[in-house]
């Protein structure tokens, strides 16, 4: 927690823009360098800027605990579930071409499903390590 | 020329980093400045032109890496010892376990030949392959998230455990505190 003021106007300015940086990587991905992992790192840096200007409790009350808990479960889930999609649909694991009618089509579906549930997972598993780690101790 | 140039000067800074790192007094001093030294190995990847990699470098070494050594430090509340002599035995052992590795690497193939072995497996495939068969200009993502995408699903199990077992350590020691 600070109490500088150039400190906190300039993260408040920057944490939209690394953002906004993070979802571009994310979408952007299969076009440049970037993908679910890196997207998820920046998404987590925003908060943890946050955290380390604004101190644990601000950031608690944005995302709490236990809702990153259940984000780094939902982007396993998501992409083992896009797997087993692919099986039901009669493909292998994680065969992303049955997703629709037009294999290229279906294998764009596949990797925006589980680049989307890598970075919810990254996101999420390191904004809860940071908030562990250097966050003021809790009653969670 | 302006390559080798370029690869050079990084090699150099990254020895001076890691020197600087050895030699640093403090514990904190020594985490910021091996952040640098992510950073540095960040440039090299760019040269080799791993960008993906470099990003990756970038942000989990340099960044989020080095704040968690921050973190655990501040947790721990680790205080540096006096900077120690010089140890002859380590020093003979680390030059020479060095010197081996760069003995071996003298059998290497050329870095970036075409007729490498690590250029003639499965790559020229996914090279060729991959804009038909995925139909996006990025082979990186076309490999790690469809070709390979079964190793892609071992990563982020592997970081939700990581991230599992330490939210456990940490919440139940403070439990105890609690109490």
């Amino acid at each position: 927690m600070s109490d500088d003021l150039i400190l906190r106007i300039v993260s408040k300015f920057l944490i939209p823009v690394i953002v906004l940086f993070g979802l571009y990587v994310q979408f952007h991905g299969e076009y440049g360098p970037g993908g679910g992992f890196q997207a998820g790192v920046i998404l987590a840096s925003a908060l943890i800027l946050y955290l380390l200007v604004f101190g644990s409790a601000a950031v608690r009350a944005v995302v709490p605990l236990a809702w990153l808990r259940w984000q780094a479960a939902f982007g396993v889930v998501l992409y083992a579930g896009t797997g087993m999609a692919t099986l039901l649909l009669g493909g292998e694991f994680l065969e992303y071409g049955v997703l629709a009618a037009d294999p290229v089509a279906g294998q764009h579906l596949g990797i925006i499903l589980i680049e989307l549930g890598v970075m919810l997972t990254v996101s999420s598993t390191i904004a809860l390590l940071a908030m562990l780690f250097a966050g003021e101790p809790d009653q969670s | 020329m302006m390559e080798e140039l370029i690869d050079v000067l990084l090699l150099a800074a990254l020895l001076l980093v890691a020197l600087q790192v050895i030699g640093s007094r403090g514990l904190v001093a020594a985490i910021m400045t091996f952040g640098a030294f992510s950073l540095v190995c960040a440039g090299l990847f760019v040269t080799l032109d791993a960008v993906d990699v470099a990003f990756t470098e970038a942000a989990v070494g340099a960044g989020v890496a080095t704040l968690l050594m921050l973190a655990a430090l501040q947790r721990c509340g680790g205080e540096s010892e006096a900077a120690p002599r010089v140890h002859w035995g380590a020093l003979v052992v680390v030059l020479g376990v060095g010197g081996l590795l760069v003995w071996g690497t003298l059998d290497l193939p050329p870095v970036g030949e075409a007729d490498n072995p690590a250029h003639q497996h499965v790559a020229p495939r996914y090279l060729e392959q991959s804009g038909v068969e995925i139909g996006i200009p990025n082979v990186v993502t076309s490999v790690l998230a469809s070709y390979r995408g079964f190793d892609t699903l071992g990563e982020v199990v592997v970081i939700f455990t990581a991230g599992l077992g330490v939210w456990l350590l940490l919440s139940s020691r403070r439990r105890e505190e609690g109490e």
